[in-house]
């Protein structure tokens, strides 16, 4: 039953681990994971989308299993597929529960750091029960090292809770866009409730319904429930923090709130109606303003429903179904193996961890400004990306005492030759426009033309790093800046202009 | 009198699981309900499942050839408002 399938709707995933303090200035924070219980930490410290200080070193699978929906989303697209794009809901190949499980068995044992399999779609996987819980069973079984996890749009949570509970899950992840109908109307046209299809005011209403119950009943089983919300410019922008405020108080452990994402070449009612992305700007500032009531996740990278690897990185293409059929893997050798290399991971992660914190106390002193500063990255920490080539830049913060993620900004690769990647012009210009309210980028490489725009846009290029850590490099460049002057507090933007 | 899916479908699978009598199949371009088979889900719901699930305009076929879900219907918004509600959203 393998189909030519195509893909789907919001699938919301990865997640983040959370970030700072309130509001962006106290310098407190390297991972604040540390600052959540005992219990949770335990539950988290490997998994690389609930965890930042996680997300460099260990790697993560969805499986595509789950392709059908109860809802429609104005940001999904229930026929776009592409190999080339990378956004939750898109998928190549949907899978049975049985290839599903092969495959998940096949890349754990070619990538040891993979610790979690999730299963986000392409549709939603409570839509999908029977797909969903058959794969979550076999492997239960056959992979029991590997954590379990699932990303649901909510309308079909609360009578699945007790099965989840079944196969052993610590995390879900619920999409929770508004939690008042009038927003979510704007949002969602309609469900598909009680064998109806329900428009409206009332198809919100009953949605909200649904995912405010089924957060509260995983939450009184001890599940870790991380919301995800989309930031929508106009619609919840104003709403999010009463979002935070809520699933807060009914006992989500970690918000994550992302950029829309609507281009009309993605075929969505937003990208084709001209819904406008939030800024890199926008979306830190609400991250921020949320962080007074909730943890929030900023290293998510709303990946495919497909994707295999580390965070920002798809290793999909190596794992066909075709590809698999021919690998021979001593699947117990590889269970070893995978527990031998996750312990070094965790000790590394333990190392740093106390290093940081002892530059951190080192390094108390006057603040200067903060500075946003935009890095290509194909992932393990480290500046290795083309400009060009990239098709998503991290956005960082620096200011004089850390050095924090913040999230990321999905572009179109404008170096790629590709008909269907759009006119290299507007790509870059594209680019250019979602690193707005950055001050720097960092990249392996980077052409002539793209150096000139970004310089006369405000955004001064850097591929004077190339293959460097991600973090030691940003820091060189912050006290760089802050030597020449550029970084005094009160002073305004910093644009460019200047000639350092 | 049975349903039909055109060339609209985008395979979603979102119908196949609740058809009552199982009378939808993967075609070879889309999937495809079997007209012995479709009863419109008379006895059993009061609309069409495959229709009420359906997430794209025009796919699902009524006896007459009418589409179940015309231009316009789940996007909540008629083609002739189309302009202003574009407009309106680009303002956000």
């Amino acid at each position: 039953m393998e189909l030519i399938v195509v893909s789907g709707h919001q699938s919301e995933e990865e997640q983040v681990s959370e970030t700072g303090c309130a509001a962006g200035s106290c310098g407190s924070s390297v991972d604040d994971t540390s600052q959540l219980p005992e219990s949770v930490q335990a539950k988290i410290r490997n998994h690389p989308c609930y965890s930042e200080g996680a997300h460099h070193h260990f790697a993560r699978m969805h499986v595509a299993v789950a392709p059908a929906c109860n809802i429609q989303c104005h940001y999904c697209n229930r026929k776009y597929d592409c190999s080339n794009e990378s956004r939750p809901g898109v998928v190549s190949e949907l899978l049975t529960p049985e290839q599903a499980v092969l495959k998940t068995k096949a890349v754990a044992a070619t990538i040891p750091q993979m610790s979690v399999l999730g299963i986000a779609g392409p549709g939603d996987p409570l839509a999908n029960p029977q797909r969903t819980f058959a794969t979550f069973r076999q492997l239960s079984e056959q992979a029991p090292d590997i954590k379990l996890c699932v990303s649901t749009n909510g309308l079909a949570l609360p009578e699945a809770v007790e099965e989840l509970c079944q196969h052993n899950i610590e995390h879900v992840t619920i999409t929770i866009n508004a939690v008042d109908a009038d927003v979510g109307a704007k949002i969602y046209p309609w469900i598909f409730w009680n064998h109806r299809r329900i428009f409206g005011k009332k198809a919100a209403r009953i949605l909200i319904q649904q995912q405010q119950k089924g957060l509260e009943m995983l939450v009184a089983k001890g599940i870790l429930v991380k919301v995800n919300s989309v930031l929508i410019p106009g619609v919840n922008d104003q709403h999010l923090q009463e979002v935070s405020r809520v699933v807060k108080k009914k006992g989500a452990f970690l918000h994550n709130v992302m950029p829309l994402i609507a281009r009309p070449e993605h075929g969505t009612f937003y990208g084709l109606m001209g819904q406008r992305e939030p800024t890199a700007e926008e979306l830190k500032q609400l991250q921020d303003a949320c962080s007074g009531d909730m943890k929030m996740m900023r290293h998510c990278r709303q990946c495919r429903a497909d994707a295999v690897g580390m965070l920002g990185e798809d290793r999909g293409e190596e794992f066909t179904l075709e590809k698999i059929a021919d690998m021979e893997i001593d699947y117990e050798q590889a269970m070893k193996l995978r527990a031998a290399v996750q312990a070094g991971i965790q000790e590394t992660i333990q190392q740093d961890l106390v290093q940081k914190q002892a530059e951190q106390r080192k390094q108390a002193k006057p603040i200067s400004r903060p500075v946003l500063i935009a890095v290509a990255t194909k992932g393990q920490g480290i500046i290795n990306q083309h400009f060009g080539h990239a098709t998503e830049f991290l956005i960082y913060e620096a200011s004089g005492n850390e050095i924090r993620l913040i999230g990321h900004s999905k572009v179109e690769p404008y170096c790629q030759s590709s008909a269907s990647c759009g006119e290299q012009e507007s790509a870059l210009a594209a680019s250019i426009r979602a690193l707005q309210g950055c001050e720097v980028v960092l990249c392996a490489k980077i052409g002539f033309e793209p150096w000139q725009q970004l310089e006369s846009a405000g955004i001064r290029p850097n591929g004077e790093h190339a293959m460097e850590s991600i973090e030691d490099a940003i820091r060189e460049v912050y006290q760089e800046m802050e030597s020449l002057g550029l970084l005094v507090a009160d002073e305004g933007i910093f644009h460019g202009t200047v000639n350092w | 009198m049975a349903l039909s899916i055109g060339e609209a479908c985008v395979n979603c699978w979102a119908c196949v699981d609740l058809c009552p009598v199982d009378a939808i199949h993967l075609g070879v371009e889309h999937f495809v309900i079997d007209p012995q088979q479709c009863s419109q889900c008379e006895g059993y719901f009061a609309e069409p499942q495959c229709a009420s699930i359906c997430p794209v305009e025009e796919a699902v076929i009524d006896p007459k050839g009418n589409p179940v879900n015309p231009k316009g219907s789940l996007s909540g918004i008629a083609q002739a408002r189309l302009d202003a509600v574009k407009r309106e959203i680009q303002a956000r």
